[in-house]
């Protein structure tokens, strides 16, 4: 027998700002420490990890991103990033990274939040700022809170960038 | 510099390392290379509909291209002719009129000088026809859009010469619709613009470099990107220009449309057949939309590569700006167009599984480069060319020779001792 679950139950167990937050906190950190092994099952299984070349779109899928990946693309990237075979990431720049400015948009059965999130990176003598608002939309299973959703949108997504070994 | 100094500089399997880090050199070449031959601006797609723009740059020069409402596409610097300010600076959009923001002067699409405000304050003489926008020589060859700063130059179908078979070829990657641009991936490198420039038609580095490329595709795609295994090979077209040919069963993306169906491929055929769509044109559509086999380059600054054109803009001598533009086709099937985009985001850009590895790639190349200004850029690679692949007569060798490198020198030399 299958318990189909009331969406308005599921609601009542939508992530505090708090909790999301300091998941956000713990995420970032993971990323500057290229612990992507931990970082990939923080995500729901139809998770969307995107970084749009354009700002103010929400449809990403018919436009060009520099990333737009679902679970197996994602699982495809961080082999490739602790692969040790592609120059650009081994050794990737060494990153240090903020997430700030939360501000909570929506709450639909998971929360949605808007942040700005600063990353310096610094690789051969040069060092890089690279500021992005960034989207995250959090919901609670079973074992914890996953991402189900991250935008992250460079303030110059529209111009130029680097190659970025690492993740955003 | 003398010519003679600078023609000691490339021999014919070898070019000196302060090719790519001396400033003066730039400076030459940015006036006897970017101002002196077709420099590609723009793909027509760019610019589909009259009254539409976009700017782009001629080696440093910064120029918008427009069409007119004529539908007559011009090539204009974006500079005032008053004092100086730039006159447009979105990167792509429709006008029927660009006013300078500083005092006024009005242009239109075709680079005519409309209105100046206030005219009563300059001498009656002062004739509007003298002050348009400087309007370069612009030529296209199947939607690709090349200007030039030199009036005389040769049509650009004579400078194309033999590379006109091949951008033909590459366009059969519409899949039976015209070919439109879908996006861009813009990205810099700290390093010389020729060191882009050759690794247009380097498969040498791609087994290498692209290791993590190629380990993320299933075993089907796995071989389809075995470019060195695969019996291809590198022709010089003349006026620098050469293609690679990598995967020689895709260079006619219009035959061998009865080949079994590839892996990858088989959810967007079945998607495409659900949409109603016949057999043949899902065949078609399918077997172009991952794009050619081969990278045609063409000197100085595009690539028609496989799937995607990759235009250089020089920056400074030790920094290029790379743009690589997606393309779809223009009224195709949505399905195939995401797939593209898909494709494209899966090797290319910043953060592609490929690019990153290329840009970190020529950055060692140009940090290597500042020891040894004497040590010699070698080029010498390459045995013969398959039997009966290239044109007879033109200069060929095998698919990892440096014979488009060699091609693209002799042209350099060409035109910087001129
Ligand atoms: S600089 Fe353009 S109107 Fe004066
Ligand atoms: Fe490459």
């Amino acid at each position: 027998m299958t318990i189909m679950m009331d969406p308005d139950i599921a609601s009542i167990d939508v992530p505090t700002l708090a909790e999301a937050t300091a998941f956000i906190w713990a995420e970032a950190d993971m990323l500057d420490r290229l612990d992507y092994k931990q970082w990939l099952p923080l995500w729901t299984e139809n998770g969307r990890y995107i970084i749009p070349t354009e700002r103010g779109i929400d449809d990403y899928d018919d436009r060009l991103n520099i990333v737009n990946d679902n679970a197996e693309m994602r699982a495809a990237r961080v082999k490739r990033l602790l692969s040790g075979f592609s120059m650009s990431s081994a050794p990737p720049a060494r990153t240090v990274r903020t997430v700030s400015r939360f501000v909570q948009l929506a709450d639909d059965g998971g929360l949605t939040l808007r942040a700005a999130q600063i990353v310096a990176e610094y690789k051969y003598e040069r060092m890089r700022i690279l500021a992005a608002d960034v989207v995250y939309r959090i919901v609670r299973e079973d074992d914890g809170l996953k991402i189900d959703r991250k935008v992250v949108t460079l303030v110059n997504c529209d111009d130029y960038q680097h190659g970025i070994g690492y993740l955003l | 510099m003398s010519n003679a100094d600078l023609a000691e500089m490339v021999r014919p399997d070898r070019a000196l390392t302060p090719l790519y880090t001396d400033a003066d050199i730039f400076t030459e070449e940015m006036e006897r290379i970017f101002k002196n031959t077709w420099v590609w601006v723009a793909h027509s797609s760019d610019i589909a509909s009259p009254n539409s723009f976009k700017t782009s740059h001629v080696g440093l020069e910064q120029v918008i291209v427009t069409r007119d409402k004529e539908g007559k596409i011009h090539t204009l610097l974006n500079r005032c002719r008053h004092r100086a300010a730039s006159v447009c600076e979105k990167r792509q959009g429709k006008a029927s009129v660009f006013v300078c923001p500083y005092h006024g002067w009005s242009y239109e699409p075709n680079g005519r000088l409309r209105k100046v405000p206030h005219k009563a304050g300059y001498p009656a003489e002062f004739d509007s026809v003298e002050y348009g926008l400087v309007s370069l020589r612009t030529e296209e060859y199947n939607g690709l859009i090349f200007a030039t700063f030199k009036q005389d130059i040769e049509p650009l179908v004579d400078y194309l010469g033999p590379a006109r078979k091949w951008i033909d070829l590459f366009m059969k990657q519409g899949g039976g619709y015209p070919v439109k641009a879908l996006g861009e991936h813009r990205f810099r490198f700290p390093g010389n613009w020729k060191i882009q420039l050759e690794n247009t038609t380097d498969a040498y580095h791609f087994p290498i470099v692209h290791k993590t490329f190629l380990d993320s595709l299933d075993a089907e795609s796995e071989n389809v990107f075995d470019v060195l295994g695969q019996g291809g090979w590198v022709e010089d077209l003349g006026n620098g220009h050469s293609v690679m040919v990598m995967i020689p069963d895709l260079i006619d993306l219009e035959e061998n449309l009865d080949a079994p169906i590839p892996q990858r491929f088989m959810d967007l055929a079945k998607e495409l057949a659900e949409e109603g769509y016949p057999d043949d044109q899902v065949r078609k559509i399918v077997r172009a939309v991952g794009g050619a086999g081969f990278n045609l380059n063409l000197f100085p600054n595009v690539a028609c590569s496989m799937a995607f054109f990759r235009v250089l803009r020089p920056i400074k001598v030790d920094e290029t700006e790379i743009t690589h533009v997606a393309i779809g086709m223009d009224g195709g099937p949505a399905a195939a167009n995401r797939m593209r985009l898909r494709l494209h985001e899966h090797f290319q850009g910043p953060m592609g599984f490929g690019t990153p590895d290329d840009a970190e790639g020529w950055e060692r190349v140009q940090r290597g480069a500042r020891s040894g200004q004497d040590l010699w850029i070698m080029l010498n690679r390459g045995v013969d060319a398959p039997e009966g692949c290239a044109e007879p007569g033109h200069n060929a060798g095998d698919v990892s020779a440096e014979t488009g490198m060699r091609a693209a020198y002799q042209m350099w030399k060409r035109m910087m001792t001129a």
